[in-house]
Formats: structure tokens, sequence, C-alpha cells
């Protein structure tokens, strides 16, 4: 494939906030077959347009901070090379949220659903948890269970591919409630009940309408679509093991 | 412009920052703690360790010990550890990892529960935890699933941190930018914490994110406060060619091969014994010699850079899905390379800065202000970290911080705005002059010209030469600095802005790292001089102390605080 440059053209279209408005901005750049959207991006605020603004850090494809609409899909820049898309590429923010300026989201929401399924070890030893003197037991095989649902790097790709989001922000979304499962199937957590007694609602788990395109986005693998399936049988067995509600 | 009160100020949000508001929040439920990070806080550059943290977690088996885990970090150090501050490391690791057990870090672990130790280099035992090649993100999501249950900690996401406000050398808080409006948030309290991380990124070729340009170190170097060991950079053996990009060497560790152009393990002629796990200052500079000596490789699939081969084909797929998952995915996808099939291409990069805030064994920085994590320079370090101990060092000293930072503030009265009021309309005005100013220079030209400067004249193998050209290079990017252009005029988040502000921070901790490199004659660790190739025991067992003045550096120098390991010639 060799290190050959080409000139691509970039179209981004982006919130202006003196126009409030979305706007296209057209640039020119030359790639190669290594150069990633966000390598493209960072380029083009160096040296065309200083006013650009996106959000980055690792470069990696694990902070989780480039979350974009390229050539009409949610992914991350900084793992998405330019070569392997169109060569007319677009860049878009993504939609599901507020955009503060150019391709920056506003992600308060976003943190507030994540945080309103308890995503954290619920114990009944809060002295042991914090001042820990033995592992909690956990096997290879119990660990393995919740694995892929702590993939979640909380870039919100899946967010914004979600058709529920999009109309009824108060669906409390495929991140949040793959993090519920997360939590839930850990061995180590205690939480269960406290959980489905608050997901098991029309904004909760029942929101979910399973198109599956948050599992399609997400760049880990995270398959929210199948958590919330699965979350759905858990408070089925729940409530027919006695809990009313 | 906005006045707030807390107990305590946390600034940055990596293992460090989170692991002490979280201390500091258990310790005093009534005390208001305010975290404040340039970033998402969940996205610090924490998330980007991959291998995993040390801690003797099974003393005994293995023959492992705490007393060897000691023994090789200051062996790993070159001696310039402070042999103190090595044993609260290696005491404190075990329960770390037992803590970050039960915030939810899915160790890996074996059929009975048993935590999997891995091999890493320069340890002479396994006794690395780890989850899978992404120990950091699990560590710091966990931290942070956790720190949102406490509703005595607000976190400030997206603030960018300008100025300490500091009264006759007294911790009074901060001033930050706050992205999202543009607007300045001042923070006021009498216990600070500093957890901003390193400064690898004055580097183009190095693993770290953008966003690792030491900001808290230069803030507090600004106010006068000392800095520490600034010479010794890190470069890690295997940065992946040509982004940078971390492999860990937990895929040495696993059992991974580096080769050079003709298929030779040549670490058999640098460190028979230990191989490709010895410490990453002898193997850096043992591949800059393969390169050097004709046998660096070059493929034009990935540029021009000089590189060696990573070879993981022999560990197989399967090992290579369970344990270094995201390397492989890493490679795919960055450069279509999978490593079950295709040696990686790699070669030394700048990793991890082990110099930073000068503080004691407690991390204290100067009065109500202390420093944690790789920002802070304890040192347990020394001139060379070994790999793994840098998580545990975050996670320790920021509940030791946080602990004391939490003891200061109970007993503390809030600060009066009136007292420091003068030095945050000066900081106001200041800001307002930097993004008004009709500037010349492009900030990104500066820092281009850093990065290549830092690349070429301040590597793994150092000479005066090189350090001299590097030295004018970066007093001349310091005086460009004063006419920086701000090309965005915006309030909104304005990232060319805080560009601006990590830039002129860099360019300041670059010199202090230049000089101190000029004046140390010996080889040490991460320092290695062309001119001085050995370690000169009698006269450099110290640690190199930088402090502003003005515009200009003044150096001096501290004793190692030595212990009941003597010096000795590495082998490994």
């Amino acid at each position: 494939m060799g290190q050959e440059s080409k000139k691509v053209r970039i179209n981004v279209n982006l919130f202006d906030i003196e126009g409030e408005k979305f706007v296209n901005k057209e640039f020119a750049i030359t790639a190669t077959n290594l150069t990633t959207v966000l390598d493209a991006l960072i380029h083009i605020k160096e040296t065309h347009d200083p006013e650009l603004s996106f959000r980055y850090s690792c470069r990696m494809g694990i902070c989780g901070s480039c979350a974009m609409v390229i050539d009409g899909k949610p992914r991350l820049a900084c793992e998405t090379l330019v070569t392997e898309m169109s060569s007319n590429l677009t860049v878009a923010p993504i939609m599901v949220q507020p955009t503060l300026k150019g391709l920056v989201t506003d992600f308060d929401d976003f943190f507030e659903k994540h945080k309103s399924v308890m995503p954290w070890l619920v114990r009944n030893d809060q002295k042991e948890k914090y001042d820990a003197k033995n592992l909690y037991p956990q096997t290879d095989i119990q660990r393995d269970t919740y694995l892929p649902f702590a993939e979640c790097i909380k870039c919100g790709l899946c967010l914004d591919a979600c058709p529920v989001e999009n109309t009824n922000k108060d669906f409390v979304g495929p991140q949040a409630l793959a993090q519920a499962y997360h939590y839930i199937t850990d061995s180590r957590d205690q939480g269960k009940a406290v959980r489905l007694e608050k997901l098991d609602t029309l904004d909760g788990i029942w929101g979910c309408e399973f198109s599956g395109s948050c599992s399609k986005v997400c760049p880990k693998s995270v398959d929210p679509a199948l958590a919330i399936q699965l979350l759905k049988s858990e408070v089925a067995k729940y409530r027919l093991s006695g809990s009313k509600k | 412009m906005e006045i707030l009160n807390y107990d305590i100020v946390i600034l940055g949000s990596g293992l460090a920052g989170m692991r002490a508001a979280l201390q500091a929040a258990k310790a005093n439920g009534k005390l208001k703690i305010a975290l404040v990070s340039k970033l998402h806080a969940m996205r610090s550059h924490s998330v980007s360790a991959e291998g995993g943290i040390s801690g003797v977690l099974y003393p005994g088996e293995n023959d492992d010990s705490l007393e060897l885990h000691a023994f090789d970090t200051v062996k790993g150090s070159d001696y310039l550890a402070d042999q103190d501050a090595v044993d609260v490391l290696v005491n404190n690791a075990p329960g770390e990892i037992k803590l970050f057990d039960h915030l939810g870090v899915p160790w890996n672990r074996d059929s009975k529960g048993k935590v999997v130790l891995r091999a890493f280099g320069g340890m002479s035992i396994n006794r690395t935890a780890f989850a899978a090649d992404k120990t950091g993100f699990f560590m710091l999501n966990a931290l942070y699933d956790n720190l949102i249950s406490f509703p005595n900690v607000e976190i400030f996401h997206e603030h960018v941190a300008t100025k300490l406000i500091m009264s006759r050398g007294v911790f009074k808080g901060l001033a930050a930018i706050d992205l999202a409006t543009g607007d300045m948030r001042v923070f006021l309290s009498n216990a600070g914490i500093i957890a901003t991380g390193g400064f690898a990124r004055s580097y183009g070729f190095t693993t770290t994110a953008y966003s690792s340009t030491g900001d808290g170190i230069a803030l507090a170097y600004k106010e006068g406060i000392q800095l520490k060991d600034m010479e010794f950079v890190q470069f890690h053996p295997t940065g992946l060619i040509p982004s940078g990009i971390l492999i860990t060497e937990a895929a040495r560790g696993e059992g991974g091969y580096l080769l050079n152009s003709k298929g030779e393990r040549f670490m058999e002629k640098y460190a028979k014994s230990k191989m490709e796990l010895a410490p990453r200052d002898i193997v850096s500079r043992s591949i800059m010699s393969e390169i050097e000596d004709g046998k660096g490789i070059t493929d034009d699939r990935f540029g021009d850079l000089e590189h060696v081969h990573l070879d993981l084909r022999h560990l197989g797929e399967e090992k290579l899905n369970e344990r270094l998952p995201m390397i492989r995915e890493i490679s795919m996808k960055m450069i279509g390379l999978d490593p079950s099939r295709e040696p990686l291409p790699v070669r030394p990069v700048a990793h991890f800065t082990m110099g930073g805030i000068h503080t004691d064994i407690n991390g204290k920085a100067a009065n109500g202000l202390w420093a944690a994590g790789e920002c802070g320079c304890v040192s347990v370090h020394g001139s060379n970290r070994l790999g793994s101990n840098s998580l545990s060092q975050c996670v320790i000293w920021g509940r030791i911080t946080g602990n004391a930072a939490a003891q200061l503030a109970t007993k503390s009265r809030r600060v009066p705005y009136d007292s420091v009021k003068k030095i945050v309309d000066e900081e106001e005005m200041r800001i307002s002059e930097l993004l008004n100013r009709k500037g010349t220079e492009n900030p990104y030209d500066i820092r281009r010209e850093l990065w290549s400067t830092m690349d070429r004249d301040v590597g793994v193998y150092r000479n005066l030469r090189s350090l001299m050209k590097a030295k004018a290079k970066v007093a001349s990017l310091k005086a460009r600095l004063g006419r920086v252009h701000i090309g965005d005029k915006s309030r909104i988040y304005n990232t060319n802005f805080r560009d601006a502000i990590e830039i002129g921070n860099m360019v300041r901790l670059s010199e202090a790292v230049i000089e101190g490199a000029i004046l140390r004659k010996e080889s040490r660790g991460a320092h290695a001089m062309r001119e001085f190739p050995k370690r000169d025991d009698k006269n450099w067992m110290k640690h190199t102390l930088v402090r502003a003045v003005g515009d200009g550096i003044k150096i001096s120098y501290l004793k190692v605080k030595a212990g009941r390991f003597k010096p000795m010639e590495r082998k490994y």
C-alpha cells in the first residue's frame, strides 16, 4: 500500500455559535493511508481554522472523547482512517445532544443518565468496601459474564444511533442500561433488586424498541441491545419471584 | 466570573486526583470537595494505562516479598529513588489492588478466584495485577463510577486551570476557565491537590494523550514551587509506528520478542538474563543502539521512522485475545496489521516523566498544597520507573494526599475572597489580554517546533551539543509565546485558547528538562549522556531541584534519601 498521499476533501458540518446554526465548511487536506479523521481535524485546526472545535485526547480509542458522525455514521474520529471513507468525506457532530460549538456536544444529560442506574458495586459492607482487607470472591468465569459490558468508554455513539433516544429524551438509553446490566451481573454486586425496581418503567428498559442500532455503532462491541433484552428477562424473573410492583 | 468556596479543591481527574477525592470524601462526609478537570473527568490519560499495577498481593508465594518489590524498584530507579518513599509504595500497593476490586475492576483471575499476576520489566517476580491490557481504563472508570455516588464531591468537567492562587506561599485556591461558557471560575480553598499528570506531550513522538501537557506542574512552577528531577523522561521501548501509541510492556511480559533487521533477539547482548524484560531505560537504549548500528528496520507502509520488530506471533491468537486484546485491536485498526500474523513496528517513545513537583514523602508541595501521581516527584521512581509502579504510585499518593487535605480542611475556615481579590483581578486581565492580543505567532507552529526539538535533541541518548541547541531553540520559542495569536475570539468552547495555555506550559517545562539534563554530568536511568556514559555515585546521588526565578531558572541539588539497598552495578 505504501505511504503515498492523496488529496481529500473534508466537509465539516459544524455549529456556528455566532449565527446559531449549522454551517458547512470545506477543507482540502493531504492524507496518507494511515491518516485518521482526528489527525485531519487537528491538521485543519492547526493550519486552516483555529475556531474549529472538537473533543479529543488519547487518540487510541479508549478515552471516548471523539464521537462524531463521519460519512453519516456515528464513529470515533481517532479510529477512523480517512482513506477508508469516501473521497468527499463529511464530518458532523452527534445529533442526540445539544451542540455547544463546532463538533462539540453537551454530555451533561448523558452523565446524569449514567449516574441514574447506580453504576457502582452496591454493597452492604460499606466499611470493607472502602477499607479493603480481602478480595471479594470472583472466578474467571464470573468475571467473563459481565466483562463485555464493562468495556463502555462513555463516548455517546450508542445514544446517537438510538431511534428512541432521539425522540424521547426521558428514555434512560442504551449506555446507562448496559451499565445497569454490567453491575447487576457482576457477582460482587448486591444491588440487583434496587436497580430492577428503578428500571422497570416505560422510560427504562421498556422504552427500548430493539432496533439494535446501538450495538451496531458501539466501537467497543459492548452490545447494549443485548444487555437491555437480558434486563427485561431479569425483571420478568424478578416479578415472577413475587416482588410486586 | 464566579467565586466558589470549597473545603478541598483537586485539580486533575486521573487515578491520583479521583483517588484523592474518594479518600477525602470518605474521610469526612461534611467536606465539600471540588474535582476540577480540563477533560470530561473519566477521559483523563490514566485510561490509556495498559499493562497493570504492581503490588505484592500474595506475599510468600513464588518467594515474593515487600522487600523484593522495594529492592527491584530501587535498583530499577538506578538508585535515585528515595528509599523511604519506596517503602510507602510497596507497603500500600496490595491494599489498593484490593480496594479497586471492591470498586469493580475486573482483575484477571483464575478459576479459583485468585488474581493473576503477570511479568513486567525489572520486576524479578510476577507481581503485576491486570485487567487484560486496559488496566488504567478499568481502574479509572470504576473510580469515577464510585465517586459519583458521593454527594459531597462536585465534578467540574472541562475547566482549564490558568492560575494557582497563593498568598505568601500558602495555597488559597485556583482560577480556571469553564470551556463550555468561557467564564472564569475561582475555586477558593485552604486545601489543594494537584493531580494533573505528566508532560510527555512536550514530545511529538509520545505514547501520551494530547492532554498530557503538565499543566499543574507548570502552574506550581510559576508560583515559585520547586520542581525535581525534570531531566528524567522515560522512553518506553515500544511505541507503535508511526503514531507512538503505546504497545504495553505486558506484550513482552507475556513472552513477546524484540528483533532487529537481521531477525536477532538483540536483547541477549544487553541484558542476558532478563532479555526483553530488562527495565525500560536499558531496553530503550538497546533499541537505539541497534538502530544506530544499522540494524533498524524501515517499512514504507508506516513512513520513514526506523524501528525494530516486536514479535508476538508465537503467543497465538487465543492468548492475544485474552491478555492483549486492545493492542491487537489498535494495531489492526490503526496500521492494518494483525500481531498474530506479523511483527509490530515499534521504537522508543516518550512515555512518562519521572520529574515533577518537588514534594515530601506525603506528597506535600507547599502549605495547603499537595501533588499526587505523575505530576508529583516524591520520588519513588528515581531516574527510571519500573513498569506498573505508576498506577500504584497514583492511587497510593492519591489516598495519602486526600487524607492530608481532609485533615487540614476539617480544621480550616473559608478563604475570604477579599484576601485574594487582587490576584484574581490580575489573572482575569492576563487572560483577557491573551485572548484579545493581536499577535503574530500561530501557537501550533510553536508546538510543532517544540516537538521536533525535543524528539531530535532531548531523546534516549543525549549529548551536550544537542542539548545546547535545544536550549537555544526553546528559549526562542519562549520568547515567541509572548506574541501568540489566538485566532478563535469566541468565548464558548475555545480550544484554541486552551491549546495556547498548554503549549506555554510545555515550553516552560521543557526548559527545565533541558537545563537539568545539561548539568547532570553522568548517565543514570533515563538520562543517558554520550559524554558521560557511566553512573557517577560519588558526585550525583542527588536530585535536581529547579526553581523559576523571574523568567530564569535556578538549579540546586538535594541528596537522595539512601537506605538499606546500597548502589551497585545494574546487571539484568
